[in-house]
């Protein structure tokens, strides 16, 4: 690697220096604004507004994103903006989960706003540099390079030519060059995306840290929604900071001992209880592969099915033994939750980078099942260099994986052939395929080309230029708004497919995850527990995102309090928990209802910024019926017994001497009411109309009834 | 190495220990900010105190813990993150915090505790 080469190849566009700022309760007060089309760099005062609507991160993302774009503004348009910032918890070393950057932009997968959550460096070490957000607007004619030095406050945009564009090679170029030694690596976050974010509009952007007991990157995903394929679309090759000092204290708390001592009671939880609750430290969200399965929620060829006897072979015990351990694998100081796993020395045997050893991020549980099940693939070798291929590649894995599944079913039925597919045989197991196409998508080639444009495309592709059935299409492509199906199996829990269908973002469960609620522990049985459930969680779940927060430390390690608790699904310990390390680092004194009316503020504020794209309201809120039931008669042949039950019981429908096809209408027309009456409660519960849309006297009780939004919403009332 | 012993059966709570320590360390006569503890429990009295075991050194995310040439385990509080995931973690419960502070401390076994005590309930021993 000659970096010195690389760096000489420079062409410097623009330098700004600033005054390096000071951190007051979370906040610096300023945010950065970067325009890679004329050059320009500002810096823009946190209002007081802002901080009190909006509270940081998620929020001012969204903010700032709807005063960049127009209701005509489209994700390639050089208005459209790529936001990034943390929030006024983040970067606090003590808490678990508190170096999280959230960013948003137009989407080009939904077409609207996206928000997505992500570890490694950069949002604190942003903060700390001075900033509360950075806002990138414009585009570069070439490739660019912006470097924030938060130590001696400049600010760079250079032409980049010649570094890679793939992540794991780029991060640690970058890494390398902008150190001033060895011991300033922990110092450097990059921002970056990958060769297949410039064709396909999945791509994500990565955030690196410096791992200093393995001395390699280390890489987290903004996974969701296409953000690495604007970042490309700017001809951004990198964002790079450097800041070098950072303590437990820099966000200059109101009360440090509170937060110290919140976090140390969390550390000695994690420390008591994880080895026998979740295992996070151990094997990460991959504890949950046969878990799922065991229920019948891990997604298999497409959702058709929720268990393989297969799945035993990528099992949590299975990448237990890959992944290399002995190592805190957390994306920030002080989580010791730390799930952040990798399996090192792991050599690829496809693509560019064949035959080369490396290290691979993950295996998360989405990427074994999106990657893995949801494909019929079973072969953990074979979800690793997935896994990896998609990580430097920059393409969300839960994306692809939901993509391909489609793809493969698509395949099966004869939708599509070989012909069409360039000669891949995508037939559900086919690793090979699958990892061909994933190529082919960062080639800019063939049948992944095409592919990488996502569901939602291809179905109508499918439909229009190979005489593919639309209903079928429409029923089998799990994707909704755009956004492709996160990896659980929403069929049995009227609740989940809320939770995936009644989101401001499209089908991603980090609203609400609610399927052991409903399904197992039937703890929401009527339509108003479910819609109460489909209001607290999604409202409290938006907290993390408005603070930098991550969520798996609130309900991934279960305090010994809990089994006493009225609420034990809420957690309500680790509730107070957040409350105190909010007043803590910004000397507010809010309470846990307070927290959830800022949650509501920023989450209707993004409904009605849905609307006012286009999107947003009660059409938009549909879910393919494979998502609510059985498509195929092999489907409802598989859980023959479980549904002619429910028809029984349920439906009031006697299957005997019925054909297969007579009990799935009446199953199907049963399920699809279920959802219309669960929308219905949802809305009301939300303060909405039945059309989905939020009242103004909903928005004057939460205090989100700002000129701009009411302007909005009153023209669909 | 040098290791500082516990007795706690001989333990008479009366927390010199507690003093010297923190007057050795932060000059002043606070229990808080001693890196030794004597808990009073019903019927018992318990002594927490740092056996130099290194668990800490393995959980600390930016090799701020070390042992040094004496086998001592060190805090670099340069090197520190003031994450106290140590804190949470010390199978002794003997790495503490204070709210004046953003690192750490703990136990070095230098003695002074032991010299204070009347009843040979703490001793440094060469392991």
């Amino acid at each position: 690697m000659n970096i010195e080469k690389l760096k000489s190849a420079h062409k410097l566009l623009c330098e700004y220096k600033y005054e390096l700022g000071k951190i007051e309760k979370g906040y610096t007060n300023r945010t950065l604004y970067i325009n890679v089309g004329d050059n320009t760099i500002s810096e823009k005062p946190v209002t007081q507004l802002m901080k009190d609507k909006f509270i940081g991160g998620k929020g001012f993302g969204l903010y700032y994103l709807w005063h960049a774009v127009t209701p005509k503004t489209k994700w390639n348009d050089p208005e459209n903006e790529i936001v990034i910032g943390s929030g006024p918890i983040g970067g606090i070393t003590q808490y678990p989960g508190a170096g999280k950057s959230l960013v948003c932009s137009i989407s080009p997968l939904t077409g609207m706003p996206i928000d997505s959550n992500v570890g490694g460096y950069f949002g604190p070490l942003l903060k700390f540099s001075g900033f509360d957000a950075l806002e990138l607007q414009g585009k570069a004619d070439k490739d660019v390079i912006i470097f924030i030095d938060g130590n001696k406050g400049t600010i760079t945009i250079e032409e980049a030519p010649e570094e890679a564009i793939d992540s794991h090679v780029l991060g640690e170029q970058l890494t390398e060059m902008y150190a001033e030694n060895e011991e300033d690596k922990r110092n450097i976050s990059v921002v970056s995306a990958g060769s297949a974010a410039n064709h396909a509009y999945m791509g994500l952007l990565n955030f690196t840290f410096y791992d200093v007991r393995r001395k390699q990157i280390r890489l987290k995903q903004a996974g969701r929604g296409g953000i690495g394929t604007v970042f490309r679309d700017k001809h951004i090759k990198a964002l790079v900071i450097r800041f070098a000092g950072v303590k437990g204290n820099l966000n200059n708390a109101d009360d440090q001992g509170k937060i110290n001592r919140t976090g140390i009671k969390l550390h000695k939880e994690i420390h008591d209880f994880d080895a026998q609750q979740c295992r996070m430290r151990q094997v990460g969200t991959a504890n949950i592969i046969e878990v799922m399965d065991q229920y019948d929620l891990l997604p298999t060829h497409n959702y058709k099915f929720g268990a393989h006897p297969d799945t035993h072979k990528i099992s949590s015990k299975v990448f237990t033994g890959m992944i290399t351990q002995n190592t805190p694998d957390g994306c920030w100081y002080g989580c010791s939750l730390s799930c952040a796993k990798a399996v090192d020395h792991f050599e690829l045997r496809t693509g560019p980078y064949k035959g080369q050893k490396v290290i691979v991020d993950g295996p998360e549980y989405e990427n074994a099942a999106g990657l893995g099940s949801n494909c019929g693939i079973f072969d953990p070798h074979d979800v690793l260099e997935l896994n990896f291929y998609c990580d430097t590649y920059a393409i969300d894995t839960i994306s692809y994986g939901t993509m391909t599944a489609f793809v493969m079913e698509c395949y099966e039925n004869g939708i599509i052939n070989k012909e069409i597919t360039g000669g891949l045989e995508l037939n559900f197991g086919n690793a090979d395929a699958s990892l061909e196409m994933l190529h082919q998508m960062a080639r800019g080639e063939g049948f992944g080309k095409l592919a990488g444009l996502g569901v939602r495309n291809l179905k109508r592709i499918f439909a229009e230029q190979y005489g593919g059935d639309p209903v079928f299409l429409n029923d089998i492509g799990m994707e909704q708004k755009g956004l492709e199906f996160s990896e659980y199996m929403p069929k049995e829990s009227l609740a989940q497919q809320g939770g995936y269908g009644l989101t401001n973002k499209g089908p991603q469960h980090d609203e609400a995850w609610l399927i052991f609620m409903d399904m197992v522990n039937n703890q929401i049985p009527t339509f108003e527990d479910k819609a109460e459930a489909l209001h607290y969680f999604p409202m409290f779940r938006t907290w993390f995102g408005l603070n930098g927060l991550c969520k798996l430390p609130w309900n991934d390690i279960i305090p010994a309090s809990n089994k006493h608790s009225n609420e034990p699904a809420k957690i309500p310990e680790h509730v107070q928990n957040y409350v105190d390390i909010f007043n803590g680092v910004t000397g507010k004194n809010i309470d846990k209802e307070q927290l959830i009316v800022q949650s509501e503020r920023v989450y209707n504020f993004q409904r009605i910024f849905n609307i006012r794209m286009g999107y947003g309201k009660r059409i938009h809120d549909a879910i393919p019926y494979r998502a609510m039931g059985p498509v195929t008669v092999e489907e409802y042949l598989s859980r023959a017994d479980r549904y002619d039950g429910q028809l029984k019981e349920l439906v009031g429908f006697n299957p005997e001497g019925k054909t297969t096809e007579e009990k799935m209408a009446a199953l199907r027309s049963y399920r699809e009411d279920q959802y219309q009456k669960l929308t219905d409660a949802v809305y009301k519960r939300r303060g909405w109309t039945m059309d989905g849309v939020p009242t103004i006297e909903h928005l004057q009780a939460i205090g989100m009834d700002l000129p701009e939004v009411i302007e909005v919403v009153k023209n669909h009332l | 190495m040098k290791v500082l012993k516990r007795k706690p059966e001989l333990c008479i709570a009366c927390h010199a220990c507690e003093s010297a320590c923190s007057n050795t360390w932060f000059k002043e006569d606070n229990a808080d900010k001693s890196c030794i503890k004597i808990k009073e429990e019903a019927n018992k009295n318990v002594i927490l105190s740092c056996t130099q075991c290194g668990e800490c050194i393995s959980i600390c995310q930016v090799e701020a813990i070390s042992r040094d040439k004496n086998g001592i385990v060190r805090i670099n509080k340069n090197a520190c993150v003031g994450c106290f995931m140590c804190v949470g973690f010390c199978p002794e419960l003997a790495m503490f915090m204070h709210d004046e502070y953003i690192e750490p401390f703990k136990c070095v076994a230098c003695g002074q505790c032991a010299k204070q005590c009347p009843t040979n309930a703490i001793y440094i021993e060469q392991e």
